[in-house]
C-alpha cells in the first residue's frame, strides 16, 4: 500500500493544475497542437434549429444523463412491491434531490389517489373527530421547510461488511426536498386538544391509505414541534410515488415514520406498536435484547464523488472532493474529510451554512498526485456530535441492528482512478 | 395554543359509522378488538387457503417471503431469525396486521373470525400453544409473547451520544490503514447500463 498524499499547499495545488494536461487523456489540455473541430467546424446545432416551446410540456432529462435514475437491488427483498430503490446521490450535486429520481419506499405498492377521493380523519382524544378534503387542506395557513427523508434502513446492508458497490446503493436511501404544507399542530388544534388533557403523555397514530397502511406512533410533542402535513414538494405536487396528494414530514427522524398517503391521525393515551414499530424499524443488540423507538437519524455523511460509480477520468491535477452531510438532531456545522483512511483530517467547505434536519453539500478541492486514497468524511452537528465508525457503532451494538447504520464510509480510490466500497483498519 | 382557539371552521365531523371503517387499530391490552373467536385448526384452513402461498404450510415461509414461526431463542445469534413467536413483543400486532395489510395484495377481505384463527394458527405454528387452543377477545389479554420483554427505549443518548461528542482528532490518527473488507469481491452490486457517451 502506497504512502497517504501529502496535504495540499497553495502552490501545490497551481502547480498541479499548470501540469494536468501533460499526463491525463481527458480533457483540460493546457495547450492543444491541432484546432479542434468543434470549434473550427461550424456544428449543426450552431446553424439548425432546436426543439420549439411545445415539444415538451413536462420535462425529462436530456437523454444522455440517463444512467442518472433510481435503481433497485433485487436480491433485497422477496418482490419490487415491499421494496425500495436508491436516490443517484452520486451524480447529484447542491442539496434539493429532483423528484424524479428521488427514492421509492413502500410496502404495498405506489398507490394511484386522486384529490377528489382524498380524505383525511382526526379522531381520538379530541374534541371534534374531523374530515378534512384535499381542498380544506390549502385553506389552511401554510409553511415551507426543505427536509431530509433517510429510510431507516439505508446503510443497512453494510452492518456486516462492505456489500454494494456505489453511493447510490449503499447511501442512496434519502432524499431532500422543500416541503409546503399545515403543520401538523394547525390541524390537531382545528379539532381540540382540551379533551386530551395533559398532553406530554399523549401520542398520535399516523396511518396511511395504502394496503400496507404504515401506521406509526409519534409523541404529542413532536406532533405539536414541527410535523408538516405536506402537499407540495420542490414546487409541485408531490409525486404518486411519494405520497400524492398528501403526506407526513417528521424532520429528523427515520423515514418510516413520514407516512405517505396520509388518511388518519388519531390522538392516543399510548402507542399502538403496530408491526412498524415493534417487528420493524427496531434495532437488535448484541444480547439479543432490541431498542425500539429509535426515531431520529443521527449525523451521517458521505463522500459521493470520487465514489465508485463516479471514478476520477481526468488524471492527476485539481479534483473536486464532494458530497453530502446531514443530521436528525439539527444543522452540520462541519465535515471533515480524510484522504488517508482517518490517519489525518482537513476541514471541507460547506457549500452554504448547514440547515437543520436537511443535507449539507461539503467540497474539498484539492490536488490529486495520482496515488491511491482511502476517501473518508466525517460530519459533526450542532449538538457536538461526531459521525461515528462502524467499528465505534458495532462495539455499542453488534452486528444485526439493521437500521441506523450512520458510519464514516471509506472509498479506495485507485491510480486509475476507480473507487471501491471498502472497509479499512 | 392560544393562535388557533377560535379555530377555521375548516373539515367537518367525522360520524361514528366512519371512524369505526378507518379506525381498526388495536392497542397492546387489546383494546379495539372485536367480537369473535378461532381455533387452532380453522386457522390451519384458512391459512392453508390465504397465507400458505408465501408464509408456507408451517408459518415457516416461502422463499424470501417473511418467516412466521420459528427462530426461538436464535435472536443473540449471528444470524437470528425474528419471527411473531421469537421476536414480537404483542400479541396485538400481529391481529391488527394480519386485519388490516393481508393477505398481501388483497387486504381488509378477512373476518375477524378468521383472524383470530389465523393468529391462534401463527401461535400454534411457534409452539406456543396447544392445538385445541380458541383465541377469542376474552382469551386475548391473558396471552403473552416470548419477547414482550425484549425491547428498550432509545438510549443512544446516554449510550452513544456522550462518546462520540467533542472536538476530534485530526492528525496521526492511527498509526497504519490496511483493508479489512471489499464490496467487489462480493459481487453484489447491479450492473450499470451506462448510458455515457466516452
Amino acid at each position: 500500500m502506497s504512502k497517504p498524499s501529502k496535504g495540499t499547499s497553495r502552490r501545490g495545488f497551481l502547480r498541479g493544475a499548470a501540469a494536468a494536461g501533460a499526463g491525463a487523456v481527458a480533457a483540460g489540455a493546457a495547450k492543444a497542437n491541432t484546432p479542434d473541430p468543434l470549434i473550427t467546424e461550424v456544428q449543426s446545432w450552431a446553424s439548425g434549429l432546436g426543439d420549439g416551446v411545445d415539444a415538451t410540456p413536462y420535462g425529462m432529462p436530456i437523454e444522455f444523463e440517463g444512467d442518472v435514475v433510481r435503481r433497485n437491488v433485487e436480491w433485497l427483498t422477496a418482490d419490487t412491491i415491499s421494496s425500495i430503490n436508491f436516490t443517484p446521490i452520486h451524480a447529484l450535486d447542491g442539496t434539493i434531490t429532483p423528484q424524479g429520481c428521488a427514492f421509492e419506499r413502500h410496502h404495498s405498492g405506489a398507490i394511484e389517489l386522486r384529490k377528489q377521493d382524498y380524505r383525511l380523519m382526526i379522531n381520538g382524544l379530541v374534541d371534534r373527530p374531523l374530515i378534512f378534503s384535499y381542498d380544506d387542506l390549502e385553506r389552511f395557513p401554510r409553511e415551507n421547510h426543505v427536509y431530509f427523508c433517510e429510510c431507516a434502513a439505508n446503510t443497512g446492508m453494510e452492518w456486516a461488511g462492505a456489500q454494494l458497490n456505489g453511493a447510490q446503493f449503499t447511501h442512496g436511501m434519502i432524499h431532500n426536498m422543500e416541503y409546503t404544507g399545515v403543520p401538523l399542530r394547525t390541524l390537531l388544534e382545528e379539532a381540540g386538544l382540551d379533551t386530551a388533557g395533559d398532553l406530554s403523555d399523549k401520542w398520535v397514530y399516523v396511518e396511511g391509505a395504502d394496503a400496507s397502511s404504515n401506521g406509526r406512533s409519534i409523541p404529542m410533542e413532536k406532533a405539536l414541534d414541527d410535523c408538516l402535513i405536506a402537499f407540495k414538494a420542490n414546487g409541485e405536487a408531490l409525486r404518486k410515488e411519494h405520497g400524492y396528494p398528501v403526506r407526513l414530514v417528521v424532520p429528523g427522524w427515520e423515514g418510516n415514520m413520514w407516512v405517505k398517503w396520509i388518511r388518519r391521525i388519531e390522538v392516543m393515551d399510548g402507542p399502538v406498536e403496530s408491526r412498524e414499530e415493534t417487528s420493524k424499524y427496531t434495532d437488535v443488540m448484541e444480547d439479543g435484547t432490541a431498542r425500539k423507538w429509535t426515531w431520529a437519524m443521527d449525523a451521517k455523511s458521505v463522500v459521493t464523488s470520487p465514489s465508485p460509480q463516479a471514478p476520477i477520468k481526468h488524471g492527476k491535477g485539481p479534483l473536486v472532493i464532494t458530497g453530502l452531510a446531514w443530521s436528525g438532531r439539527g444543522a452540520i456545522t462541519r465535515v471533515d474529510v480524510s484522504k488517508d483512511g482517518g490517519k489525518t483530517w482537513e476541514t471541507a467547505r460547506l457549500a452554504k451554512p448547514g440547515e437543520k434536519m436537511a443535507l449539507t453539500r461539503f467540497y474539498l478541492d484539492t490536488d490529486w498526485d495520482g496515488e491511491e486514497m482511502f476517501l473518508q468524511s466525517r460530519a459533526m452537528d450542532e449538538t457536538g456530535y461526531v459521525q461515528p465508525t462502524k467499528a465505534q457503532l458495532r462495539e455499542v451494538r453488534g452486528l444485526n441492528s439493521i437500521y441506523h447504520n450512520n458510519c464514516i464510509q471509506t472509498w479506495w480510490v485507485r491510480p486509475d482512478g476507480e473507487a471501491e466500497n471498502v472497509e479499512v483498519s | 395554543t392560544p393562535a388557533f382557539a377560535e379555530g377555521f371552521g375548516l373539515g367537518r365531523t367525522a360520524l361514528p359509522e366512519e371512524i369505526a371503517a378507518w379506525d381498526i387499530d388495536i392497542r397492546p391490552d387489546g383494546t379495539g378488538l372485536p367480537e369473535g373467536s378461532g381455533d387452532v385448526w380453522t386457522g390451519e384452513e384458512v391459512f392453508a387457503d390465504q397465507c400458505a402461498a408465501c408464509h408456507g404450510d408451517f408459518a415457516e415461509g416461502v422463499d424470501n417471503w417473511p418467516k412466521l414461526a420459528g427462530g426461538a431463542d436464535t435472536l443473540a445469534d449471528e444470524d437470528p431469525l425474528k419471527t411473531v413467536g421469537s421476536y414480537w413483543p404483542y400479541l396485538s400486532t400481529t391481529w391488527d396486521y394480519v386485519n388490516r395489510s393481508m393477505p398481501f395484495g388483497n387486504a381488509q377481505s378477512l373476518e375477524p373470525d378468521d383472524v383470530y384463527a389465523i393468529v391462534a394458527y401463527i401461535l400454534y405454528s411457534n409452539d406456543l400453544v396447544d392445538d385445541d387452543f380458541v383465541l377469542s377477545k376474552e382469551t386475548f389479554a391473558a396471552f403473552e409473547m416470548p419477547n414482550a420483554g425484549g425491547f428498550f427505549v432509545d438510549d443512544r443518548m446516554e449510550t452513544e451520544f456522550t462518546k462520540w461528542v467533542g472536538e476530534p482528532c485530526m492528525e496521526n490518527c492511527k498509526d497504519s490503514v490496511e483493508i479489512t473488507m471489499r464490496a467487489a469481491v462480493l459481487d453484489v452490486t447491479p450492473e450499470e447500463e451506462t448510458t455515457e457517451d466516452t
